[in-house]
C-alpha cells in the first residue's frame, strides 16, 4: 500500500506526520521523501545513508559534423529548448523536457543524448525503516523527473509512505498519483482550508480516497471541520497545539520518541487508513 | 522601481501573513501574489477583481479515434507512457511534447492548447494587486509566475508606483526560480527549526546563484533560541542581512480568521511591533 501525505499549504505538518507514522510502524516500512525541492524528513529520521546516486535527465548533444542545419529539431521542440542559429545548433538544456523528439526527428542522426544533472537520490535506513529521498540541485527548475526516480524505489512488499511537496501542481500530482490513499495534513485556518480544498480537488481528479489530519487543531476556527463534514472527508487524527510538540519538532526530534503516548495514536491512524482502503 | 519577493524555502513559516502586514505599512506600492499554486494573499487583501484573463500554456495530445489505425508508433515513442493500449491519452501523464503528434502517420492526433489557469488585476484596500490561480493538477506554474510578475511591473509603471511587494512560493524549484530572477531583493522568512534552517540555507543558495540580494527574518524565534542564533550566524557569514525576529504569537491566526493583517487586527501585538521594526529596517535597506 502507498500512502501519500500531502497538504496544499506548506508547513502544516506533512513531514511530522510522515516521519512519526513511519517510526511508529517500525518495520516493513518505506519512507520516500518526494519534497525534493526542500526535503526535510531525514532531519527527523536521521537515517544512515549507504547509497548516493546522481540523477540525470537526457538532453540532446549535437554532432555538428553530421548536422545540416535543417532546423527540424527546433521545429518539433515544444519547449524552445533547441534552435538553429546561424551556422550552429544551440540546445538550452534547462528548458529541455527530455522527450527525445529532436533525436527522433533528425534526418542525419546527428543528435544523441547525454545526462544533465537534476540532483541526487540517497538511500538509507533507520531501525526497520527503509528511507529514500531526492535532493534537487539548487538552481535546477524541474523536480518531477527526480520525483519519478524516487518513486521508482517503491517496494510493493512494503508499506510505502510518501512525503509530498506542498501545492497542487505537477510535483504534487507526481507524488500522489500512484497512491492508494492520500492523507491530507491541514490546519484550521483560512489559509489551511483554502489550500486544503485545492488538495482535495487534486485527490478527486486522481480518484484517490483521502482523509484528514488536523494539526494545531485548537488554534483557529471550526471551518475545516465543517468542510470535512460537508464533503464527507474523514478526520482521522487531531494534533492540538502544544509548545512541547513545537519545540520537539524544532530540534529535529521525533514526537513518538519524546512523548511515547503519541505512538499509539499514530498506530490508530494507520489502522483507520487501512480500514478505509480495504 | 523596486521589487521585493518574500520567500521561505519551507512552507508555513509566515510569508503571506508578514507580506500582508507589509502591505499595511508600505506606501505607493503594488501587490503581487506569485504563489500561483496555492495562493493565499487574497484571503487577507480581499481583492475586487477588475480584469480576468485565461492563462493558456502548453498543449495536450488527443487521439482522433476515427482516424487512428492502431499502428502503435505513438505508444512506442511516448516517453511518458501517457498512451494506453487502446490509444487513449492520459492527460495527466501527457507532457505536451508533441512527439506523437509529429510522428503519427495518419495525422490522427490533435494538439489543442491548454487553459491552465487564470490571472487577475484587482483593487484592494492596500492598492492594486496582480494575482493568479493555476488550475489544480496543471503544469507551467513557472510561466504563470513570470506572466504575473511582468503584468505587475507594467501596471506599477502605468500607475507610477515605485514598489512591488511580491508573495513568493515555497521550495527552490521552477516557480521560485521564476519568482526571484531579476528582483531587487528577496526576504527569506524562516523559523528556528532544523527544517526551517535547512530550507532557508537552500533558498539562500538559490538567491546567490541568481545574484539576487537576500535578507532574512526569523519568525516564531522564541520556539528555539539556539537555532535562531544559528540562523543569524549563518546570515552574517554569508553577508545576508538579518532584519529582525518575530515572536510566536497567536495574533497571526486570529487576524487571519478575521481577514485582517496582523497590524489591522491589533496595533499593539508583539508580532505586529516586531514586523513594524523589520519593515523599517527593510525600507532603509531598499532605500524606499
Amino acid at each position: 500500500m502507498i500512502i501519500s501525505i500531502a497538504s496544499g499549504k506548506g508547513g502544516t505538518g506533512k513531514t511530522t506526520v510522515a516521519t512519526n507514522l513511519a517510526l511508529s510502524l517500525g518495520s516493513a516500512v518505506q519512507l520516500l521523501d518526494c519534497d525534493v525541492e526542500e526535503p526535510n524528513a531525514h532531519l527527523f529520521i536521521h537515517p544512515v545513508f549507504d547509497q548516493t546516486k546522481t540523477v540525470t535527465a537526457p538532453v540532446p548533444e549535437i554532432d555538428m559534423n553530421k548536422c545540416t542545419l535543417c532546423g527540424k529539431c527546433g521545429e518539433i521542440c515544444q519547449f524552445k529548448a533547441i534552435v538553429v542559429v546561424g551556422q550552429t545548433v544551440l540546445p538550452f538544456e534547462e528548458l529541455c523536457h527530455s522527450c527525445g523528439g529532436c533525436m527522433a526527428v533528425c534526418p542525419e542522426k546527428a543528435i544523441t543524448e547525454k545526462g544533465r544533472e537534476l540532483g541526487v537520490i540517497q538511500k538509507g535506513h533507520r531501525n526497520g525503516i527503509e528511507f529514500i529521498h531526492g535532493k534537487l540541485r539548487v538552481g535546477e527548475a524541474m523536480s518531477p523527473p527526480l520525483i519519478k526516480k524516487v518513486l521508482a524505489y517503491t517496494d510493493p512488499a512494503k508499506l510505502t509512505i510518501v512525503d509530498a511537496p506542498p501545492g497542487t501542481s505537477c510535483p504534487v500530482i507526481e507524488s500522489m498519483k500512484r497512491a492508494n490513499f492520500v492523507l491530507l495534513v491541514t490546519e484550521p485556518t483560512p489559509f489551511g482550508l483554502y489550500d486544503l480544498k485545492l488538495a482535495v480537488g487534486a485527490a478527486k481528479i486522481l480518484n484517490i480516497p483521502c482523509g484528514l489530519v488536523i494539526n494545531r487543531s485548537d488554534l483557529g476556527d471550526d471551518n475545516v471541520k465543517a468542510y470535512a463534514d460537508r464533503e464527507n472527508l474523514p478526520v482521522l487524527m487531531e494534533i492540538p497545539f502544544d509548545r512541547q510538540i513545537a519545540e520537539t519538532y524544532s530540534r529535529g526530534e521525533m514526537i513518538v520518541e519524546v512523548m511515547p503516548e503519541w505512538k499509539e495514536k499514530f498506530l490508530k491512524l494507520y489502522e483507520k487508513i487501512k480500514h478505509l482502503v480495504t | 522601481m523596486k521589487e521585493l519577493i518574500v520567500i521561505s524555502g519551507k512552507g508555513g513559516t509566515g510569508k503571506t501573513s508578514i507580506m500582508a502586514a507589509f502591505a499595511s505599512l508600505a506606501e505607493d506600492k503594488l501587490l503581487c501574489d506569485a504563489d500561483v499554486d496555492a495562493a493565499d494573499l487574497h484571503l487577507i487583501t480581499d481583492p475586487l477583481v477588475r480584469m480576468r484573463h485565461d492563462f493558456q500554456s502548453g498543449n495536450t495530445a488527443i487521439i482522433n479515434q476515427d482516424q487512428c489505425t492502431g499502428c502503435g508508433v505513438c505508444i512506442d515513442m511516448c516517453r511518458w507512457r501517457a498512451i494506453s493500449d487502446d490509444f487513449k491519452v492520459n492527460s495527466i501523464e501527457c507532457e505536451g511534447c508533441g512527439v506523437c503528434v509529429y510522428f503519427c502517420p495518419e495525422k490522427a492526433i490533435d494538439f489543442p492548447e491548454n487553459i491552465c489557469g487564470e490571472w487577475f488585476v484587482s483593487d484592494t484596500r492596500f492598492g492594486p494587486m496582480v494575482h493568479a490561480r493555476l488550475g489544480i493538477a496543471e503544469e507551467n506554474s513557472g510561466k504563470l509566475v513570470t506572466l504575473v510578475r511582468q503584468e505587475a511591473r507594467k501596471l506599477a509603471e502605468a500607475k507610477n508606483l515605485d514598489l512591488i511587494l511580491t508573495d513568493g512560493p515555497p521550495g527552490v524549484g521552477c516557480p521560485v526560480i521564476a519568482s526571484i530572477g531579476g528582483a531587487s531583493a528577496v526576504l527569506i522568512v524562516t523559523e528556528p527549526s532544523v527544517s526551517g534552517k535547512h530550507d532557508m540555507e537552500r533558498v539562500a543558495q538559490l538567491s546567490a546563484y541568481f545574484k539576487v540580494p537576500a535578507m532574512i527574518c526569523v519568525n516564531k524565534f522564541d520556539l528555539n533560541l539556539d537555532l535562531t542564533r544559528d540562523i543569524e550566524n549563518f546570515g552574517e557569514k554569508k553577508g545576508i542581512t538579518c532584519l529582525g525576529r518575530i515572536p510566536f504569537d497567536p495574533t497571526f491566526t486570529k487576524a487571519m480568521i478575521q481577514g485582517q493583517t496582523v497590524l489591522e487586527y491589533d496595533t499593539q501585538s508583539k508580532a505586529g511591533n516586531a514586523i513594524e521594526e523589520i519593515w523599517g529596517n527593510l525600507a532603509n535597506k531598499l532605500k524606499i
